[in-house]
């Protein structure tokens, strides 16, 4: 076995310095009643070939983004992937490290921590981030958490338009804490601020908006934030970072908390995971932050180094009393996030989000020439939108599956008066005769 | 200031920055930029440009790789941290985690064209659920505290469906921190349960807490002090008894496979740390995966969505309504999953069973060749990992904390250190079936070495790390003027 390195004579000279005779006398705390006493029922070991022969046989039963053309989207996106990223993340001294605990002996990763919360802050808008929560999902959920312990509030107000399971994983997370999530419905696609009026009172720890929403519709950040402010409560803004190049900074348009889903800034898609939780705030709530902080300082001769710092707010400190449970986080993925936004850095990432965004609007105004089809919202959307159809979305998904298009997600599991509806993302992968040809398939499969 | 012969490098990516270079490539747009920027009101625009920085590729690529060989990781030392399992992470499995069908499938993709992936998410739960003795497994918690979190929900809604209003969650004092901090964000309140002397639970300790008000026991097997608790058989039909569910740490898992198993030994819920047990990477601090394991009896409440087999198809199943609901944006950290997959098909049945053995191995060669030098925190055998404690050390002014700053000048990680929090100057050590005697030796040489250093020139401990990209570092600084990001200079 290639990952056992113990040999037979290596196992008889150290039991003989234990002083024991077989392994089996260092078990003898292990009651013989609760023994399992078989092997265990998994498969045989495979040989390295033979397991790949499987794996390959596995993944090839799936239709991924290289075999498929991607419109998918719905938080999860297929961006460009900057080929040093897997090079740099492969680097042993990175993957298989921990979290530093020992600072001396991990300036590495604690100088890309640091890298990676200023790159996100500047992004949000913020003045600082953490190093990442699990995705986009909990990271919305920690920040419900947090404002509920900032303003001991006990309401969390919801767009509807936000992530339909963002919400359910705050949801998860605030049903135990026994704060009420609230939802303001979004009938033309976008917060309705009257409603969303009607609902933020003093109770209110904090307003949820996402822009672009869940249906790829713009919010007015600014809006929600008077709204959200006028009641004592927070405004928390749920964004993906790889826009932040063209769309403005959440925190500069009112925003408390800006959290988000990362996977845009290098993350393969991986089915979903694992992903990057981004979360940054106003300093005003530095303390309260859940997750991991690296801090610059020096050492003993006056140099600059990089540690783990205000962690009596963590749960290895304040266990119970912690601002989160969170201990393993994302760490390799926000490297990756680090990387993606050195190699884009000023200008690729304006390329990027305008690439995007043009592209989109390309492909919807396209699309929405399609006899039957049309837009279903009027708000301004920036690389997704929703379309309405004249055929059962999901039966449309299937034909053009048939072509190798991914043509988009229906949105009726999500939400039934949306029945008729299908939510399509546009990358600055996604050419226009990519474009061209789903939009040629879509007249055919409505026609 | 700099020490001659400490590494020199001190950039940050953005002191690398010069105007006007980039490292990316693109394409020049073939669409109307400006039309589409009209079609989106001006105040939703970027005002200012990020401050990000301007490189080259070579300067990403060489500023990476620099940073990186200022990090100790399991390639390149040993890494003895206790608790974490910080055994090697096999290539191939890195391999397979990076195969287009995995790594470039949208979790949105129709169930119809994921059935590779659905496949290998139903048969790694059923295979957890063999090695856990569960009957059903999630595979959506993204770490351990978070299927901590999962199955604290799962037994808080058991009991509301029997009508009971259970309040309290009982915590061994020797738990880790995600424990009771998990416990608390499920809404309840954590009481402690003390450990006797040898680090087991004191059971008359825990009947005394035992009651109708009391929803769950949670506890680490082995326990944190790296020893098998003898009479958690007994433990677990105490709080079944008191109508208490049982909840099992599984961050320890890495002890007992093929060995016994959480429900055999009579609990209710476990959860599996993949990065720890199942070799994916640790990453720098993540990403990992946390699955949770439950009886059948809590099944109707894991949370959504499950994936479901019928024929040759799967599918997730959504209709689920007793369940706690959901935890992560998609069906959890599935590039994780794949590699846990792959290992536990390398290994087999017999190879998981010869990981414990030779883990169980290991710490007690650890722990008898040490035996002399430091005092052990509970008597032997141990587990996988064992905890020694510097307490003799500290008499002569050198703390845990000066032998883990030691033992990185020697060429080794450290252990984890003043945990768990019951004893004193805790150098918790745990090696992993994956280090050869060779290494074992060498570590324990050190160790044995910094004793005597301890004797007789306690200073060279106390001035170490020399060997590391910087000297030990003022924490109390870091914390009292936080400084969390880069500035340009003014």
């Amino acid at each position: 076995m290639r990952y056992l390195p113990t040999t037979p004579e290596n196992r008889r000279a150290m039991l003989e310095t234990i002083g024991a005779r077989s392994v089996e006398d260092l078990l003898v705390k292990i009651p013989a009643k609760a023994r399992l006493g078989r092997p265990l029922a998994v498969p045989p070991a495979l040989a390295e070939t033979d397991l790949v022969r499987h794996m390959r046989a596995l993944a090839g039963r799936n239709a991924d983004a290289d075999a498929y053309t991607c419109f998918l989207g719905g938080g999860a996106y297929d961006h460009y992937v900057p080929s040093p990223i897997n090079h740099l993340i492969l680097r042993g001294e990175y993957f298989t490290a921990y979290t530093p605990y020992q600072p001396e002996a991990s300036q590495g990763t604690l100088r890309t921590i640091y890298e990676y919360q200023t790159m996100m802050a500047e992004l949000t808008g913020m003045d600082v981030a953490n190093a990442s929560i699990y995705d986009g999902a909990s990271s919305l959920a920690e920040a419900a958490l947090m404002a509920h312990a900032v303003t001991g509030r006990r309401d969390v107000v919801v767009s509807g338009a936000v992530h339909p399971q963002y919400r359910r994983v705050t949801a998860t997370y605030c049903a135990g804490a026994g704060i009420r999530v609230r939802h303001v419905a979004a009938p033309d696609g976008v917060l309705d601020g009257d409603a969303a009026r009607r609902l933020v009172g003093d109770a209110t720890a904090a307003l949820v908006i996402q822009s672009p929403n869940f249906y790829g519709c713009l919010e007015d950040i600014a809006a929600a934030a008077e709204i959200a402010h006028a009641a004592g409560a927070m405004l928390v803004v749920v964004s993906d970072p790889v826009n932040l190049g063209v769309l403005e900074a959440p925190g500069r348009l009112g925003a408390d908390i800006v959290v988000g889903e990362g996977q845009g800034l290098g993350v393969p898609l991986s089915y979903g995971g694992p992903y990057l939780g981004v979360f940054a705030a106003k300093q005003d709530f530095v303390r309260r932050l859940p997750g991991r902080l690296v801090g610059a300082t020096v050492d003993l001769d006056g140099d600059r180094g990089f540690v783990l710092t205000l962690q009596a707010r963590e749960q290895h400190i304040r266990r119970a009393k912690a601002t989160s449970n969170i201990c393993t986080n994302v760490a390799l993925c926000a490297l990756m996030a680090t990387i993606y936004t050195a190699t884009l850095g000023k200008q690729g990432l304006v390329r990027v989000g305008e690439l995007s965004m043009a592209r989109a609007h390309y492909a919807a105004e396209r699309l929405a020439a399609v006899p039957g089809v049309s837009l279903r919202f009027r708000a301004p959307f920036f690389k997704e939108f929703t379309l309405r159809l004249p055929k059962a979305p999901d039966r449309v998904v299937a034909r053009l599956a048939r072509d190798r298009i991914l043509a988009g997600v229906p949105l009726r599991t999500y939400d039934r008066a949306l029945g008729d509806c299908l939510l399509v993302a546009v990358t600055e992968k996604r050419t226009r005769e990519e474009i061209d040809a789903l939009a040629a398939a879509l007249a055919k499969a409505v026609a | 200031m700099a020490r001659a012969g400490k590494p020199q490098y001190d950039r940050l990516i953005f002191e690398l920055s010069s105007p006007g270079r980039i490292a990316w490539s693109l394409p020049e747009p073939d669409v109307d930029v400006e039309a589409a920027r009209a079609r989106v009101p001006r105040g939703y625009l970027r005002s200012r440009p990020a401050e990000l920085p301007e490189v080259s590729e070579l300067d990403v690529v060489r500023h990476y790789s620099r940073l990186s060989q200022m990090n100790y990781g399991v390639d390149t030392h040993f890494y003895p941290l206790g608790s974490c399992t910080m055994k090697y992470n096999p290539r191939i499995n890195e391999d397979m985690a990076r195969l287009g069908g995995f790594a470039r499938l949208h979790p949105l993709t129709p169930e119809p064209l994921a059935q590779g992936a659905l496949a290998l998410m139903h048969e790694l739960a059923a295979m957890l659920a063999e090695i856990g003795g569960m009957d059903a497994v999630s595979l959506q918690p993204a770490a351990g505290a978070q299927g901590e979190l999962a199955g604290v929900l799962m037994i808080r809604a058991y009991h509301a469906s029997r009508g009971e209003k259970r309040t309290k969650v009982l915590v061994p004092d020797s738990a880790h921190g995600t424990n009771p901090a998990s416990t608390a964000i499920a809404g309840y309140e954590v009481i402690e349960v003390k450990s006797d002397a040898s680090g087991e639970v004191d059971v008359s300790d825990l009947d005394r807490h035992l009651g109708p008000d009391v929803a769950a026991f949670m506890i680490t097997v082995p326990n944190t002090l790296g020893n098998f608790e003898p009479r958690i058989v007994e433990i677990t039909e105490r709080c079944h008894a008191a109508g208490v569910q049982v909840y099992m740490d599984g961050a320890n898992l890495n002890a007992i496979l093929g060995i016994t198993r959480p429900g055999d030994l009579g609990f209710d819920v476990c959860h599996f740390n993949l990065h720890k047990t199942f070799t994916t990477p640790h990453g720098g601090g993540g990403p990992g995966a946390g699955p949770v394991g439950v009886k059948a009896h809590l099944e109707p409440f894991l949370p959504v969505p499950v994936v479901t087999r019928r024929g040759e198809r799967y599918a997730l199943d959504w209709n689920r309504p007793k369940s706690i609901g959901k935890l992560h944006g998609f069906w959890g950290n599935f590039g994780m999953l794949v590699r846990a997959y792959a290992y536990i098909r390398t290994m087999g049945p017999d190879g998981l069973r010869a990981v414990s053995e030779d883990a169980v191995l290991n710490a007690n060669y650890v722990m008898k060749r040490l035996e002399a030098h430091y005092d052990v925190a509970a008597p032997g055998p141990c587990m996988h990992e064992c905890v020694l404690s510097a307490r003799r050390q500290k008499k002569r002014g050198v703390t845990a904390m000066d032998i883990a700053k030691r033992l990185l000048d020697l060429g080794f990680y450290a252990p984890s250190t003043y945990f768990p929090l019951i004893v004193e100057e805790a150098l918790m050590i745990e090696p992993t079936e994956t280090e050869s005697k060779e290494t074992l030796d060498a570590f324990c040489d050190a160790m044995i070495r910094i004793a005597q250093e301890a004797e007789t020139d306690p200073q060279a401990i106390h001035d170490a790390p020399l060997t590391t990209p910087v000297r030990r570092l003022d924490q109390t600084r870091a914390a009292r003027e936080p400084d969390l990001r880069w500035r340009p200079a003014r």
